[in-house]
């Protein structure tokens, strides 16, 4: 089976800018898959290639084995694609629009989906109403329900959950996660790094139109930032066998270094050793927010 | 064709049907005013063709006018509203081909000018004797005509950034070709120097060729008419579906 998505040394020049510089990317079919990157990195570009809104200067982008421009038509089909703009057609109700782009795909019966997209994302008591007359959030679960309902077995969702609130932004979650389960491939951009560190199993980072990071979540959780362990004693003398722990010391205020969990114990019973008691204990791990800050600092 | 195109076409039928007191009723009022001017300040003093009244001799051209004027308007219009509130990704993302999506706008914008034009003709039933002498010539122009204000309409609606550019175009090229074209008189009645001006308009044969179906008389052959209008359909069809295949100002 071809991947998901394949990108070959991929370039984009605008007529100033210089938005991707080669980026070469295989996301395998059933992936949950995260592309994170300040504003201006080129996950826009690089999402609005992979849907046929821009087109490549240089290099290759792939849907399931179809170009996206050679092989247009089974591209796009394939794709499913949520746009970070708020749009909407303000002359149609939200059933007129799912109905038009399911058409636009030659789904013309296609109801039974809809209400099921409706349901799912809290769209049913909407069903008959003008697009202009929904809130922001509500535009948004449009715009995903619009983006599913030709099924597609490949997903982009570029900032999905940007102004929707955080009840919703659950059962959003809940739904793309189901899809995922049931085979379809999705690829996220978003600003919310914890929602990529809970949902994808892979993440690339990208910096001025480069992938600078491209690893499994948990690998780059582990490589980032080692856990430290944070320490208030009754003093501030420290037994000599952990000295060459301390990461930072702010009078009785510890920081220790502390690779493995299993050495938790030995620090204690050190400090028990020496009648030293904790009164503060806090076990810190480095999130995806650190290691991205990390990875972009460079 | 798969189901995409007869999707994107019934969209654009709705979308100017659910508008249609600024879509129709707006125009063919618009139509039935000069009508009313025209002929109430003419009739009796200008007889063009033998036994043809002034009123009747307006209706064709301004009937055509209308077609003209609401071809372009229609996809123009739609393109540019979709560029500039960013709902045309929701036609740009589908696999539509490029032809379904030329075809799409380019049918919506001939069923607009001719209800319009029908809508134009119902009114001016009242008001003039007209009789339909040639009626397949009326219907060959009609459509040969909308499809090419039609495929201007797509041309000028993807260039166009915002409502100015496109306004632009309405008052410097389209109304100027319209008006100059003899909507309100026979060229035969202008100085020399216009009578030439006015056969480079392909406008001038678009009603003129549209006249001969109603009257059986006009100023030049139809058939040097129909020569110069279907072609012109024809090639500005190709170049907006050209335009649309590029990608140009559609897909970065």
């Amino acid at each position: 089976m071809p991947p998901a998505v394949r990108l070959r040394a991929l370039e984009k020049r605008y007529r100033t800018v210089h938005a991707l510089h080669g980026i070469d990317l295989d996301i395998e079919a059933g992936e949950f898959f995260a592309l994170l990157g300040p504003n201006g990195a080129g996950k826009t570009t690089l999402i609005s290639i992979l849907a046929g809104l821009a087109r490549p200067t240089a290099g290759s982008a792939e849907v399931l084995g179809h170009d996206v421009i050679r092989d247009y038509r089974e591209a796009r089909r394939n794709l499913g694609v949520v746009p970070q703009e708020l749009v909407y057609d303000a002359f149609f109700t939200v059933r007129e629009m799912l109905r038009f782009q399911s058409g636009y795909y030659g789904l013309h019966r296609n109801d039974a989906w809809i209400d099921e997209l409706l349901a799912h994302l809290g769209l049913t008591t909407k069903a008959d109403a003008y697009c202009r007359t929904l809130s922001g959030g509500m535009k948004r679960r449009l715009l995903v329900a619009q983006a599913l309902v030709h099924r597609p077995p490949v997903i982009v969702l570029d900032e999905p959950t940007a102004g929707v609130d955080v009840e919703l932004r659950q059962s959003l979650w809940a739904f793309i996660r189901r899809l995922n389960r049931e085979g379809h491939t999705v690829l996220l951009t978003t600003h919310y790094l914890e929602e990529a560190e809970a949902l994808c199993e892979r993440v690339a980072m990208l910096k001025e139109g480069r992938v600078v990071a491209l690893d499994r979540t948990a690998n780059l959780l582990r490589a980032g930032e080692e856990r430290r362990l944070e320490l208030t004693l009754s003093s501030e003398a420290l037994p000599d066998r952990l000295r060459g722990r301390v990461i930072g010391q702010d009078g009785r205020r510890y920081v220790l270094a502390l690779p493995e969990y299993g050495e938790l114990e030995s620090i204690l019973a050190e400090l028990r050793g020496h009648d030293i008691r904790v009164d503060e204990m806090t076990l810190r791990q480095a999130d995806l927010e650190e290691v991205f800050l990390k990875v972009m600092g460079r | 064709m798969s189901g995409g195109f007869s999707t994107l076409f019934r969209k654009e039928i709705i979308r100017f049907w659910k508008v249609f007191m600024q879509t129709v009723l707006a125009p063919v009022l618009n139509a039935l005013l000069y009508l009313l001017i025209f002929a109430h300040v003419l009739a009796g003093h200008v007889q063009v063709y033998p036994g043809v009244g002034y009123t009747a001799f307006l209706m064709p051209g301004l009937i055509m006018m209308s077609i003209l004027q609401n071809a372009f308007a229609n996809s123009s219009s739609s393109l540019i509203q979709s560029k500039q509130s960013g709902n045309i990704v929701f036609v740009l993302l589908p696999p539509l081909s490029h032809f379904e999506f030329f075809a799409a706008y380019l049918l919506a914008a001939i069923v607009r000018g001719l209800v319009v034009g029908l809508g134009v003709l119902l009114v001016g039933l009242f008001f003039a004797d007209l009789v339909f002498a040639r009626p397949l010539w009326i219907v060959a122009f009609a459509v040969a005509a909308s499809a090419a204000f039609g495929a201007v309409g797509i041309v000028a609606g993807i260039w166009a950034d915002k409502y100015d550019h496109l306004a632009g175009v309405q008052n410097f090229v389209i109304m100027p070709l319209t008006f100059l074209s003899g909507v309100f008189y026979s060229i035969h009645s202008l100085p020399a120097f216009w009578q030439a001006v006015s056969h480079w308009n392909p406008v001038f044969y678009m009603i003129d060729g549209f006249r001969y179906g109603f009257f059986g008389q006009s100023d030049v052959d139809p058939w040097l008419s129909l020569a110069v209008v279907l072609p012109v359909a024809v090639l500005l069809a190709w170049f907006s579906l050209r335009l649309i295949a590029s990608g140009y100002k559609l897909r970065h």
